[in-house]
């Protein structure tokens, strides 16, 4: 021991420390921390554990003091250690020996809490709060790793990675996979173009017979040709132009009455509630009033093109009950617009059957009594026109034109008359010019011819420059006569009414001062020869007996009559529309001064009736306004009574009707 | 009577050189350009038959469509089979025979 003393002396305050020092350091870190550790433990048990293979010892002996003296010399170290100096070129023993002995490692499982290693663990558990701050570090020490981060700015990561610890076994692991459209096949195979078989021979015979043939054939051709080509020929053009025409014709025309069956359907199923009422429905309540009656309103007519047009005639067709022709034009001198001729059926009241359009407002027309698809019109230029229900022409079949003699002024009423002796139809008309003309209808012609000229009495005035200016009244009305067929009256503007003959033409037979305002209609009674009826503007109806001057029975309506009506069953029933949207209904055999129905029908308020007709079969009216509004009316059972049959009455027929009038008469009179 | 018999037969041995269509099923219009165009392929090449059916041929491809074919002979039977509408079969100058269909 004393030895190695000296030899180590000159370096001895160096190593032995420094080796000493490390050495109580571990063993002052690991026995201080498992001390402390033990000792909390022991402390923390209350009581003095021994081990039981510890030494008993008695107090005497633990007393004993040894003393011993620790130095820091290992005693096993070798003192004498010499090498070879290659400097000095010879052997030196070596002063430094290693003096530490190491008799017991044991790697522990705690650490220290400051120490690198805990730090990195703390770092790690406090997970992802301390995470950003991690990564911040890593930035800040770049310098390790520079050729990582250099231009791939996606990968601080791998970096930062190198710090984290990575627990290997958590993870999850996310993808996505985009959707893939369904495959789908179609497949569709087209019909191959039909074909067939043919199959022939071919020689030099068979091609003979074949050219023999067919030269004959032509040969007969040619002598037919020859013998009736003319006809032939013209009856083969015409069947080609039938041909051209049917092919002309429109498709729509095929279904047409399909077309008008079904329209015809639906409206007897959209206006079957009307069509009871029509047939079934009679006002019970008629039973409870003394006299007075109804009317119902049934169907309304309408057409979009007649809007705003007055209807301006009205005329039951003579053969079919349910069709009527109605004229749209207007009454307004200062508003002419086109006219409109309209053929309705009860059964189709959506839509007119036939429609003609006209240039200038149609003021009047007739229905033919024996050709009811004739139509005969006065248009207020002037002119008459004739159409007919059946035509395929657009325009009339006959116009009258100013070299045909037509009326200067509106034609206010057209009638038919009976055919004439060469069985050519025929019409008169009346206009304000004063005329009263006939029109006969020559092949593709109207002849002109005037009845009469309506003189106001003091003949011819005086005009400046001596000029004689015919004073003429402005027939609106006329009526022939139902028997005396030459008979016929005329109303005028001016208020009188005159009875002329076809056989004078420039003489009255008499001249009624009926009216003070223009007379809107002239008419006979149906039954009874001498009895006729007058309405004017000057709100009367007047009933005159043409043998007297004076009228029979005058009604005040109160308000303009636009046309009145005899009805067509009864000699004493007629019917009056006045301009204040009214219908009158009189039967002269149960009230002599009032009327049995007065009824506002104007579908519109302000809106003017204008022209009223019976049907000739069934008990309705058909009433028109000068909106273009068309109402048909029941009447109700009070309206239409006919005469009780008195005793087995002989006749029923018309010479009751006639009797019941004269009676009536008589009493007035 | 014997005169007559005489210019009968004579008449009737007269060769008869105009096209006359056997058998067609075209239309109109079709007819009349293949008529004479088959025609105009005779004419042209009289000594040739085969030359003729394939200006025939050639020509109806063109204007109407691949896969005619057309046969041109004196003597010859055929059954073929083709499309309807596309058949004509027609005679020429008193001793051909032209048949004339398309089938694809």
């Amino acid at each position: 021991m004393p030895n190695p003393k000296p030899a180590a002396a000159a370096s001895k305050p160096k190593p032995p420390t420094q080796a000493a020092r490390a050495s109580r350091r571990r063993d002052s870190e690991t026995g201080s921390h498992s001390v402390m550790d033990f000792g909390e433990d022991m402390f923390g048990g209350g009581k003095a554990q021994k081990p039981d293979d510890q030494l008993q010892l008695t107090d005497q002996e633990l007393k004993e003091e040894f003393t011993r003296i620790l130095t820091a010399n290992n005693p096993h170290a070798p003192q004498n250690i010499v090498r070879y100096s290659f400097k000095d070129r010879q052997y030196k023993p070596i002063p430094q020996v290693d003096q530490l002995a190491v008799h017991f490692v044991m790697e522990g499982n705690l650490i220290h809490r400051e120490s690198d290693e805990a730090k990195k663990q703390l770092e790690k558990k406090s997970g992802d709060a301390a995470r950003e701050p991690i990564d911040e570090a890593a930035e800040a020490s770049e310098g390790e790793a520079p050729p990582k981060e250099e231009g791939d700015e996606d990968a601080p990561a791998p970096a930062a990675s190198g710090k984290k610890l990575t627990n290997q076994f958590n993870f999850c692991e996310r993808a996505t996979q985009t959707y893939n459209n369904p495959l789908r096949e179609r497949e569709n195979q087209t019909e191959p173009p039909p074909r067939v078989n043919f199959s022939q021979t071919a020689n030099q015979w068979i091609i003979f017979d074949a050219y023999q043939a067919d030269f004959e054939k032509n040969q007969e051709k040619g002598k037919e040709k020859k013998g009736g080509g003319a006809g032939k020929g013209a009856e083969e053009k015409a069947r080609k132009r039938l041909t051209v025409m049917d092919t002309q014709a429109d498709d729509l025309a095929k279904i047409e009455h399909a077309v008008k069956m079904l329209e015809r359907m639906v409206n007897q199923n959209s206006f079957d509630e009307i069509a009871q009422d029509f047939k079934y429905w009679e006002d019970p309540s008629d039973e409870f009033r003394d006299q007075q009656g109804t009317l119902l309103p049934l169907w309304k007519f309408g057409y979009e093109k007649a809007r705003k047009l007055a209807v301006t005639s009205i005329t039951w067709s003579p053969k079919y009950h349910d069709l009527f022709a109605i004229a749209y034009g207007s009454y307004d001198f200062m508003k002419q617009t086109r006219g409109l001729l309209c053929f309705y059926s009860l059964k189709n009241p959506s839509h007119p059957e036939y429609v003609f359009e006209t240039d200038s407002a149609v003021l009047t027309a007739a229905l033919h009594p024996e050709y009811p698809h004739m139509l005969c019109a006065g248009l207020y230029d002037g002119s008459v026109a004739v159409y007919s229900a059946v035509q395929k022409k657009r325009g009339p079949l006959y116009q009258s034109s100013a070299r045909t003699g037509k009326h200067t002024d509106p034609v206010w009423q057209v009638c038919w008359a009976k055919d004439d002796l060469d069985n050519n139809m025929n019409f008169y008309s009346t206009s304000s010019d004063g005329r009263v003309t006939s029109w006969t209808l020559i092949k593709n012609d109207l002849v002109s011819q005037d009845v009469i000229k309506l003189e106001l009495e003091g003949g011819p005035v005086e005009g400046p420059d001596g000029i004689k200016l015919e004073n003429l009244a402005s027939g609106t009305t006329f009526d022939f006569h139902r028997e005396a067929s030459h008979l016929f009256l005329v109303g005028t503007e001016e208020g009188k009414v005159f009875k002329c003959s076809t056989a004078y033409s420039s003489q009255y037979l008499q001249t009624y001062d009926a009216h003070h305002m223009a007379v809107y209609k002239v008419t006979w009674n149906p039954f009874h020869p001498s009895i006729f009826m007058t309405c004017s503007a000057d709100w009367t109806v007047k009933i005159w007996d043409h043998n007297k001057t004076e009228p029979v029975f005058v009604f005040d309506l109160n308000s303009p009559v636009g046309d009145a009506a005899w009805s067509p069953y009864s000699s004493t029933v007629f019917a009056a529309v006045t301009a204040d949207g009214k219908v009158h209904v009189f039967d002269l055999n149960i009230n002599k001064y009032e009327a049995l129905c007065e009824q506002v029908v104007a579908q519109k308020k302000k809106a003017k009736l204008t022209h009223i007709d019976f049907n000739p079969k069934h008990p309705i009216l058909i009433v028109g306004d000068d909106r273009g509004h068309i109402s048909s009316l029941k009447l109700s059972p009070n309206l239409r009574k006919l005469p009780k049959e008195k005793k087995g009455a002989a006749q029923p027929g018309p010479q009751a009707q006639v009797e019941k009038l004269d009676k009536i008469l008589t009493m007035v009179g | 009577m014997a005169e007559e018999g005489e210019k009968k037969a004579e008449e009737s041995r007269r060769v008869h050189t105009y096209p006359l269509v056997r058998y067609s099923d075209m239309n109109e219009e079709m007819r009349t350009e293949a008529m004479e165009l088959c025609v105009t392929a005779c004419e042209k090449f009289a000594s040739n038959n085969e030359s003729a059916a394939r200006m025939i041929k050639d020509s109806m491809d063109k204007k109407f469509g691949p896969a005619w074919h057309a046969v041109v002979g004196e003597g010859y039977g055929f059954e073929i089979t083709h499309e309807l509408k596309n058949l004509m079969y027609m005679f020429f100058g008193g001793n051909m025979a032209i048949i004339l269909w398309k089938c694809a």
